[in-house]
């Protein structure tokens, strides 16, 4: 498989190339698989938030406040899933 | 590390990551530009409420103006929202950390800088370290060391036997988690910042300067166009972390003054 890539393209494949390719399909698998959960949880945080904000306006302070809690604790999630994705690609 | 290799993003020839973050000595003491702007963001956070005192007037200018709306702002957004007026003896510390934290911030998108600070993990973690050592030793302070980890460790109404499971849980969230999170939030949300303006920067460059088809030079256009976006957008990003920092620095203290019964 090597052999064949590595005569087709003219370019020298070695252990160090094969561990890129290797680094780059992990970090893009690992971010965006982090990213799906936390894409769907900060769209429910919001809209039932907006919900609220649209029922009572009144309390739209207090519902605009505990929203960023919300987002801030969902997002955390997506943001491990992207240092993980930069330490793949560029540590080791 | 693979130096060897270039690293390809969307076409770039991406620089290695510590090209974008590791800055030389420009000091004694490994004094860097993540050091200048750290010490930069202290001088304005005391200079604004310094000057701001120095004349106390009745209808409010200048600084006095901006100085006032942020400690109204931490009162009254921060504060009695997750602490209660118990909690306005913590105003100082945490207007002071919203401050250091926005200006550290902002630094990404002002000219020369153009780096957060906390883009390097040691300075969101010492605030994190430091929030964690003040909410510890302020729980530990009103209710005494073991209420105070009685507390933080069993919430109420937890059945008998699902006790050791839940104070593991809650006790490793308290002591430990808590503060990473808060650290590696506000670290790999202006990380994430600066790599996307270098990213759109880079292929600015590369379609002005290094294009080889002069048919396509004209797009450089929309990477300049998306990197104003971004800019605009990392401006509202600096100042929802910080506020979120700020927020959740509140959050924590709250049960070590208040203990759930």
């Amino acid at each position: 498989m090597i052999d064949a890539l590595q005569a087709a393209s003219n370019v020298n494949i070695g252990t160090k190339e094969v561990q890129k390719a290797g680094q780059s399909i992990g970090a893009g698998i690992a971010y965006g698989a982090a990213a799906i959960g936390p894409g769907v949880g900060i769209g429910i945080v919001v809209g039932n938030a907006i919900t609220a904000m649209a029922r009572q306006p009144e309390s739209a302070g207090v519902a605009r406040t505990t929203m960023f809690l919300g987002i801030a604790f969902t997002e955390a999630l997506a943001l491990i899933g992207f240092v993980v994705a930069i330490l793949v690609l560029f540590v080791g | 590390m693979i130096p060897a290799v270039p690293h390809l993003v969307a076409g770039l020839d991406f620089p290695p990551i510590g090209e974008l973050l590791n800055w030389k000595n420009i000091g004694p003491g490994g004094f860097n530009k993540t050091a200048l702007i750290d010490v930069l963001a202290v001088a304005l956070t005391l200079g604004l409420f310094f000057h701001a005192a120095r004349r106390k007037a009745m209808v409010p200018r200048g600084t006095q103006n901006i100085a006032e709306s942020l400690i109204e702002f931490v009162n009254g957004q921060i504060i009695m929202e997750t602490m209660g007026a118990d909690g306005l003896g913590y105003l100082p510390f945490i207007l002071a950390i919203f401050c250091f934290v926005f200006l550290c911030n902002i630094f990404e998108i002002i000219p020369i800088f153009q780096f957060p600070a906390d883009a390097r993990m040691a300075n969101p973690l010492v605030l994190a370290l430091i929030v964690w050592g003040v909410y510890n030793y302020a729980g530990i302070k009103r209710q005494g060391f073991r209420a105070y980890v009685r507390n933080s460790t069993i919430p109420p109404g937890v059945p008998g036997f699902l006790v050791p499971l839940v104070a593991v849980i809650e006790g490793a969230q308290r002591f430990l988690l808590n503060p990473l999170t808060l650290a590696i939030r506000l670290f790999a949300n202006m990380l994430a910042g600066h790599l996307l303006l270098v990213t759109f920067a880079l292929m600015a460059d590369a379609l002005f300067f290094h294009n080889t088809v002069t048919a396509t030079i004209p797009i450089g256009v929309l990477p300049v166009l998306m990197e104003i976006v971004i800019i605009i957008f990392e401006v509202l990003i600096a100042v929802l972390q910080a506020f979120i920092f700020a927020i959740l620095t509140g959050v924590y203290l709250g049960p070590s003054l208040h203990p759930e019964h």
